[in-house]
This record gives structure tokens, C-alpha cells and sequence, in this order.
């Protein structure tokens, strides 16, 4: 860790301009999705990649690399931060970090990483910045340091009542020499006053009155607006296009194409494939002449390579795959086929889940100015401002230092904005023009040409001893994998790298079973597809948890317990966290009370990185087959709850997120092209279907040990299917679920 | 082109856009009142509501020839410093995640207290059926919606 750090500070210093003096601490902090628990090695030795300034008005500026999708990370950090350096919270102020690559080298979030990937560091820095400020005190009043006492913005000589504020102290302070972390100890955590409390959000109050500003709120002088036309089949082409009439549309200033980029060099010899769809621009003096521009065009596209894809197609390759040869045996421990083709009692079943759309609220769009001496400056809703800024300069091919990328609020990403597609795009509509242009996507073009969550199958087979305790489990897993849509053509001969975002190849199964296999088969597809909420977690806690309950029928035992009896006993530490969350949902939702009929409740527990969580859902089936779902108990292990308030609303989120895909939510293909193109055919969850839900926190966690904004998803749809199962006796093996099949056995 | 003089939020503002341009652009991008969202396009998702004479409206589905005299109110218009008992509510019940379809969520939910002081919850899902929140922030919705109105009595 490094204090005051001469050249990180004066990059820092252009950027920040402050009046007076300032204290300004550096600090390192590691890559989020990397570390674990922030602990870097070598901490004192690595440069300073942040910043917080104490100025003489008192006012605490954090620069955070951690871009704000709705996850809370601003607050968080501030949180961490301020309870060690003993600040006044209302003196806080988090602004994004600027993009220097020089000195930023990580900003960027994804993998829940956030929080518990800033936790040492951000203590650490407050306990620094606490204790230069406690110097420059005993140093002024000429006292022992250990008569000076920091609390809520001041430092307190209680022997003489004498006190500073914080800003009184930011001159002396600024000229001491730098503490070393080993010099300022951290709290003791009994004496947190922030860590831990439901404390507001900071970004809370701009998002009730219209202020805060987002991708698409961003204004620059001279700029203008823009649509781009794309062919509605993936890998399609244009063949020709007339636009004399969107050229009379008013308003409308220039029309013309944007070539797809298809593949990046990344080294001498290797490219990775990106996809860009490219296009017809249409730039306009504002969106909506823009947007009649484009309607105005006729034009003709060739269907391109996928022009015979289907879901249809997909659904009969995925069922050739799913038996055959696989590509990868990911484990295959004691003799799960051969006990399996012996079994008496062998319990089989398939489960099928298609491809998903992000759809956040905002749409896609970046604003981009390309300046006539090359320098270019993007202002965008990204998840990942490094990566767009060394992206957008190796495609415009300058230096990365000659791309500055602004980080607005996210409307939403849920993975999809760790994409730069829409920013590459909207580069290569500003080249052409010299003035900012913001490039817009409709709700159409963001529907049919999103990164899907891949499409999955799952097959498996099981069988029980005499005990009720699984002799056997194995399974097939078949997917379009996110791999093959981006990576080389030559890491893509690797069958263990195309599988490596699909399946997990370490011994991972849950529940305790001498025989296990797993093993993986991809389908190629035209449909991109890349990280949605939870990843394949989403679909691979369905097989498994839905699986569970049919094991537990077959045995004869009551879901809740046949769970906690067949967790590993080998895996001692996430066992018991597994047992904490399902005995907590279980306690919580009144698990084994009984119901009326028609209703049922249903368990599920998986876990996303180091969290676990457990969801018991409660749901009614009418008598015509209509499904309600009345309530959802979670509960939730991820250590320490930093903001148990933004805790419990990303687990809610999480699990009303999940359930679009369990009630309506599904992209189906036709010539290799999405059919849905608005929130009238992709439905997602509105709030006359949103349960009510509670969320408790497993108590005792000594720090953050996992994210919490990917972790509610996974156990949602299991824990509805088999809650389903208890109210009707029928099993829900495809999502999302056919209302034909309840009100079958609703009638039944 | 043409002129449209407009009543926004109390004040007169005039406009030159094209005849049929939906509200929704004609604030965002000429008058620069960019709280009101785009979300769909098709009056399907409510990012955009805004009111007209306090009746909650679509502003993407409403081309500005058919304002004419009616008063819009956008979120920027609600209050001038959070103040507003639905506003105040969504800050106490903390409902925002991203906070993109707030504008919208805001919007409506003072048009519904307006009609209906005490709505049941099934009144606060009917009226606020038309508003999508991807981060599915729903339950904080509706207690934030319960709040404003038993603030309002009391």
C-alpha cells in the first residue's frame, strides 16, 4: 500500500481539482472478480489504484473503480471505508473512477465480486487515512497520539476537551510521512458503527427524483442522435439498401453502413471473436428522427449462415446430443454407469431450459465523440469501463491513454453490459461524424440482438440403496456454450475450454454419492450467447434441486430432510453451510405445517461463488390450472452482510428475476433469428405476479465471504417446480412453465 | 417542423419538432428533461409515465400535437428537493436498484394515490400492473406505496 503516491497523485490531481489543501490517500485495490477476501500479496509494494481525498471542507471523496448497476457497491465501499477512518457518513461522497490506465487497472465488476473483493483494502485505507489525521493532531496539540481519540469526523483531546474536525487537520496531515498499513490497525469489529447496519444507499435519493443520469441521459455539445439498422439474422448480411425516403425524413442528417467486426487480433497470429452486428446508421438530430429514418429504409438482408436454425432444429440436435459420445467427461468417480445399467430402481428424467434475454430496463446505447486529433471519449452505462477503454483503442487503433470512458449509472445489466458491442458500435457511427453521437438501441433491436443465457438440457439418472441414500447419480449436460462464441479458433479445439462456462469440473455435486458422472456435449449455434445472472448456476441448480425431490419421492422422504442426510460428508465446510441455510428457509417458511389443498410448498438450496442460499416457495394451484405463488422464504449465507439492507433487495431481485424464466420468460429461434422483439412477447415479471418475500440472514459471519447479486436466482425455479409438484403431484421438467400441463392435472 | 408551446412542470416552453414526435422524445431531447425514460417504445413497460393534468399517461404513446393546454408533470416537476410523500416513501422503504423505471414507478404510483388514497394491494398491483421493474424491486414498490398513503392521513 502505498500513501501519497507521487506519480498516481498527479495524474490523480489533473483529473480532480481541488481548492486548498488535501489529504489523499492511495490505495491498492485488487481486481474484484480475482481476489479473494481483497487479500493481495505484497499489498505495501503495489502502486496505488485509488483514491480518497479529504479536503478542508470536511467533504470525504472515495473514488471507486466499481462501476453502479443497482447493485449498491457505492454505498458499500463508502460503508468500509468511512466506519474505519471514523467519518461523518453524511461528509461522503463516491464518484467513479476516471479511466487512467496508468493507474486504474481493474475497473470493471462481474461474478458478484464487489464487496467482498474491497473489503481489506477499503478498511485498511480508512484505518490509514484515520491514523494520519490522529498525527497531524498529537502533532498540532503537541500530545501523545494515544490521548487522541477519531469519532464521526473529528479527532477528540479529552483530557483538554480540545477537538479538531477533519478538514482543520487535511494541511498538517498532507505533509506527514506516509503510514504504513502495519502502522494503522483496524477496528475492532465489535465497534463497527456502520459494517453491518441497514444503512440508506447514496445513490437512493437521485434515483427518486429523475437526476440520476444514465447512458442514455448523457448531453454533449453538438451531439447527435443515432440508430443503427441490423440484420435480424445472426451472421446475416446487408445485400442493399435504398434510403431515399429516410433521407426526406426531417431532422435526419447523414445514412450510411457500419461494417460487422467479426474477429479482433489479440496477438501476433491469434484473433477472438467479437460480435458486432453491423449495419445501417442513421443519424438524425434527434432519437425519434432517427428512429423514423430507419423505418423508412428498405432494405434487403441474406439470412446468412443460420437461416435454417430453429428451436425447433435446436430441441432435436440437443436430444442427439444428449445421448452418444460426450465431448468431455468432466468427472467420473466410482462406476455410476455400469451400477446405473444394473439398478433396479433407476430414476431418470430430463430438463430442458431455454435461451434468455437480459432485457434491462435501459437499452443498450453509448454516446461516443471521436475528436479531430483522434483522441476519443466514451460516455457509457458499462459493467466494464477498462475493458471498453483498451477495446474501443485497439479497434480505433490508438493508445489506450487516448480513450477517456465515462461511467454513468447502468439501468441494469445482469451481464449484459460486460459486452462492449454496443459501444463498439457506437465508435464506429462517431468516426464518421466528428460530434458526439449517441447511439440508442430500441427495446427491439436490445431484444433481438442481446447475449442470450444459453440454452441448456439437462439428462440424468439416479439410483437409491436400501437406506434411501444415492447409489448412483449421472448426467448429460448439453449447452450452447458461451465459450464458442467469443473465443479463438484455437483455444475452441480444447473440449474442456468450450465446456469451461457450462459445467463445473470439479466434484462439485452437493449431496454425497460414491458414484458420480458428468459429462458434457455442446450444440453450435448462430445465437449469441454470454453470462446472464448466475450463469449456468441458473439452469444446473434446476436439474440438481429438481432432481433432488424426485430422488426423495422415490424414497419415500420428505424433501427437507433427505437433503440434510445426504450432504457430503467430505465437504465438511460447505455442508454445513448448505445445512445452515435450508434448516433457517425450512424453520422460517413453517416447513412441514400443512396446507390446504392445491397449495404446496416446495425446497431448494444451491450456492453462486462463496454464498449459499436456501428458498422455500409456497405456491397455489387453482382449479383451472392457474399458479399463483403466494410466498418465498430465503435464506442466505454470504459471511458478513456488509448492507444487510442491500443484502436482502438483491436477493429479492434475484429471486423475481428467476421467476421470468419459470412463468413466461423464453427466446425462441426461427431462421436463425429472434422471434420475440418487445415486452409483449418476452414477458417478464410485473408486479401482479411478484410474491412476497422474506429474506433472513444466516448470523455470525466475521466478513463478506461471496457477492449476493447472483446468488438468488439459481434456487428459485427448483424450489417453485417442486412446490408445484407438492400441490398437484406433477412434475414441471421444462421451463418456462406450459400452462397446459397444470391445467391437465388441475382437471385430472 | 413546427411550434408546440407546452406547459412543463408550471412553466411555458415552446418547441420546434416535428408533428407526431411522442412526448417522451420531445422532452427528453428538446427539452432536456431526461428524468423520464425510454424503456419500450410501446407503452408496454411505463418508464415513460408521466401526467397530464395528474392523469398518468404513456409519454411515448402520446404525440405532442395531442397535449395542447394540459399541464405535464414529469418527475423533475414532482417536488422541488424529494419532498413529496411517494418520493419520501420510495427513499424510506430504499425501493431503487438501478433506478431506471423509478421515474415511471413514481409517476403512476401518485396518479393511483390521487383516485385512490387507500388502495388494497390488489388495487396497488392492478394500478401499477403497466410499470416493469427488471431489478423486480415489486414489494418495496407496494410498502412504499402503503407508506405514502397512511403518511398522507396521518
Amino acid at each position: 500500500m502505498t500513501t501519497q503516491n507521487e506519480i498516481g497523485r498527479r495524474d490523480f490531481l489533473k483529473s480532480g481539482a481541488f481548492g486548498g489543501a488535501a489529504l489523499v490517500v492511495g490505495f491498492y485495490l485488487p481486481a474484484c472478480s480475482r481476489a479473494k477476501n481483497g487479500h493481495a500479496p505484497g499489498l505495501e509494494t503495489l502502486k496505488a489504484n485509488a483514491w480518497i481525498t479529504i479536503t478542508q471542507d470536511d467533504r470525504i471523496t472515495l473514488l471507486t473503480e466499481i462501476p453502479e448497476l443497482g447493485q449498491g457497491t457505492r454505498t458499500a465501499d463508502a460503508m468500509m471505508l468511512a466506519d474505519e477512518l471514523e467519518a461523518d457518513w453524511s461528509t461522503i461522497r463516491v464518484e467513479q473512477a476516471p479511466t487512467i490506465p496508468a493507474v486504474y487497472k481493474h475497473l470493471g465488476t462481474g461474478g458478484s465480486g464487489g464487496t467482498a473483493g474491497t473489503w481489506m483494502p477499503m478498511r485498511q485505507a480508512g484505518a490509514q487515512a484515520r491514523e494520519m489525521l490522529l498525527r497531524a493532531a498529537a502533532q498540532q496539540w503537541k500530545v501523545s497520539i494515544n490521548e487522541c481519540r477519531a469519532y464521526n469526523g473529528t479527532v477528540i483531546h479529552a483530557l483538554s476537551g480540545r477537538q479538531f474536525r477533519y478538514g482543520e487537520l487535511v494541511e498538517t496531515a498532507s505533509k506527514l510521512p506516509p503510514v504504513k498499513p502495519d502502522e494503522a490497525p483496524l477496528k475492532d469489529p465489535k465497534s463497527f458503527r456502520l459494517i453491518g447496519k441497514p444503512v440508506p444507499r447514496v445513490d437512493v435519493p437521485s434515483k427518486v427524483d429523475g437526476s440520476a443520469g444514465f447512458g442514455i441521459d448523457v448531453r454533449a455539445p453538438e451531439m447527435l442522435f443515432a440508430v443503427i439498422a441490423r440484420c435480424p439474422h445472426f451472421g446475416g448480411t446487408l445485400v442493399a439498401f435504398d434510403d431515399r425516403k429516410a433521407k426526406a425524413v426531417p431532422g435526419v442528417r447523414r445514412i450510411f453502413r457500419v461494417p460487422p467486426i467479426g474477429s479482433m487480433p489479440v496477438a501476433p497470429g491469434v484473433a477472438r471473436n467479437i460480435r458486432v452486428a453491423g449495419g445501417i446508421a442513421v443519424v438524425a438530430d434527434s432519437t425519434w428522427a432517427a428512429i423514423q429514418g430507419r423505418n423508412a429504409l428498405k432494405i434487403t438482408w441474406s439470412k446468412g449462415p443460420g437461416a435454417l436454425e430453429s428451436t425447433q432444429s435446436m430441441r432435436a440436435l440437443f436430444q442427439q446430443r444428449a445421448e452418444g459420445p460426450p465431448s468431455v467427461v468432466a468427472v467420473d468417480r466410482g462406476n455410476a454407469l455400469r451400477i446405473l445399467a444394473q439398478g433396479s430402481k433407476r430414476i431418470e428424467a430430463e430438463y430442458e431450459l431455454p435461451f434468455q434475454a437480459h432485457a434491462t430496463m435501459e437499452p443498450m446505447n453509448s454516446t461516443v465523440h471521436v475528436r479531430r486529433d483522434g483522441s476519443i471519449e466514451v460516455w457509457s452505462p458499462t459493467q466494464i469501463p477498462a475493458i471498453t477503454q483498451s477495446e474501443i483503442a485497439a479497434l480505433a487503433g490508438v493508445p489506450a491513454e487516448r480513450v477517456t470512458v465515462h461511467t454513468t449509472f447502468s439501468g441494469g445489466s445482469f451481464g449484459r453490459r460486460y459486452q462492449w458491442d454496443y459501444e463498439a458500435e457506437a465508435w464506429q457511427v462517431a468516426k464518421e461524424m466528428k460530434v458526439p453521437v449517441q447511439v440508442l438501441w430500441t427495446r427491439e433491436d436490445d431484444m433481438q440482438h442481446d447475449f442470450y443465457r444459453q440454452y441448456f438440457l439437462y439428462r440424468l439418472a439416479g439410483t437409491l440403496d436400501e437406506h434411501g441414500q444415492i447409489a448412483a447419480w449421472a448426467w448429460r449436460a448439453v449447452s450452447t456454450p458461451i465459450r464458442s462464441v467469443f473465443d479463438s479458433p484455437e483455444s475452441l479445439k480444447d473440449p474442456k475450454h468450450v465446456a469451461s462456462q457450462e459445467i463445473s469440473f470439479s466434484d462439485s455435486l452437493p449431496y454425497h454419492t460414491l458414484n458420480y458422472r458428468l459429462d458434457y456435449a455442446p450444440v453450435e449455434s448462430v445465437v449469441p450467447r454470454a453470462w446472464w445472472r448466475s450463469v449456468s448456476a441458473s439452469a444446473e441448480a434446476f436439474a440438481i434441486e429438481c432432481f433432488m425431490d424426485e430422488l426423495a419421492h422415490a424414497a419415500g422422504v420428505d424433501p427437507y430432510p433427505f437433503r440434510m442426510m445426504n450432504l457430503r460428508a467430505d465437504h465438511p465446510e460447505t455442508s454445513e453451510k448448505r445445512r445452515g441455510v435450508l434448516q433457517l428457509a425450512a424453520e422460517k417458511s413453517g416447513w412441514g405445517q400443512s396446507l390446504p389443498a392445491g397449495h404446496g410448498r416446495g425446497i431448494a438450496c444451491y450456492h453462486f461463488g462463496d454464498t449459499y442460499v436456501a428458498q422455500v416457495a409456497e405456491v397455489a394451484v387453482g382449479k383451472g390450472g392457474n399458479l399463483h405463488i403466494n410466498r418465498i422464504v430465503a435464506a442466505v449465507d454470504c459471511g458478513l452482510p456488509v448492507n444487510p439492507n442491500s443484502v436482502k433487495a438483491l436477493i429479492e431481485g434475484g429471486i423475481n428475476f428467476a421467476l421470468t424464466p419459470v412463468l413466461s420468460g423464453e427466446i425462441t429461434i426461427k431462421d436463425g433469428a429472434v422471434e420475440q422483439s418487445n415486452f409483449n412477447d418476452y414477458q417478464v415479471l410485473r408486479i401482479t405476479d411478484a410474491p412476497e418475500i422474506k429474506v433472513h440472514i444466516v448470523p455470525g459471519g466475521q466478513q463478506p465471504n461471496g457477492g449476493v447479486g447472483e446468488s438468488g436466482v439459481p434456487p428459485l425455479a427448483p424450489a417453485v417446480a417442486n412446490a408445484v409438484f407438492a400441490a398437484t403431484g406433477v412434475r414441471l421438467r421444462r421451463l418456462p412453465i406450459d400452462p397446459r400441463i397444470l391445467m391437465k392435472a388441475a382437471s385430472a | 417542423m413546427a411550434l408546440f408551446t407546452l406547459i412543463v412542470n408550471g412553466e411555458r416552453r415552446t418547441t420546434d419538432v416535428q408533428p407526431g414526435t411522442p412526448l417522451l422524445w420531445v422532452l427528453r431531447d428538446a427539452l432536456g428533461l431526461t428524468g423520464t425514460k425510454f424503456g419500450c417504445g410501446m407503452g408496454l413497460c411505463g418508464a415513460c409515465t408521466v401526467h397530464l393534468d395528474g392523469e398518468a399517461v404513456r409519454s411515448c404513446q402520446t404525440p405532442v400535437e395531442t397535449v395542447g393546454r394540459k399541464r405535464i408533470t414529469t418527475i423533475e416537476g414532482l417536488s422541488p428537493n424529494r419532498s413529496h410523500p411517494v418520493q419520501r416513501a420510495w427513499i424510506a422503504e430504499q425501493v431503487p436498484q438501478c433506478g431506471y423505471c423509478q421515474s415511471g414507478q413514481i409517476m403512476q404510483a401518485v396518479s393511483l394515490l390521487a383516485k385512490n388514497p387507500h388502495p388494497t394491494r390488489e388495487e396497488i398491483n392492478q394500478a401499477m400492473a403497466g410499470n416493469i421493474c427488471r431489478c423486480a424491486t415489486y414489494q418495496r414498490i407496494r410498502r412504499a406505496i402503503e407508506r405514502a398513503a397512511e403518511e398522507t392521513t396521518s
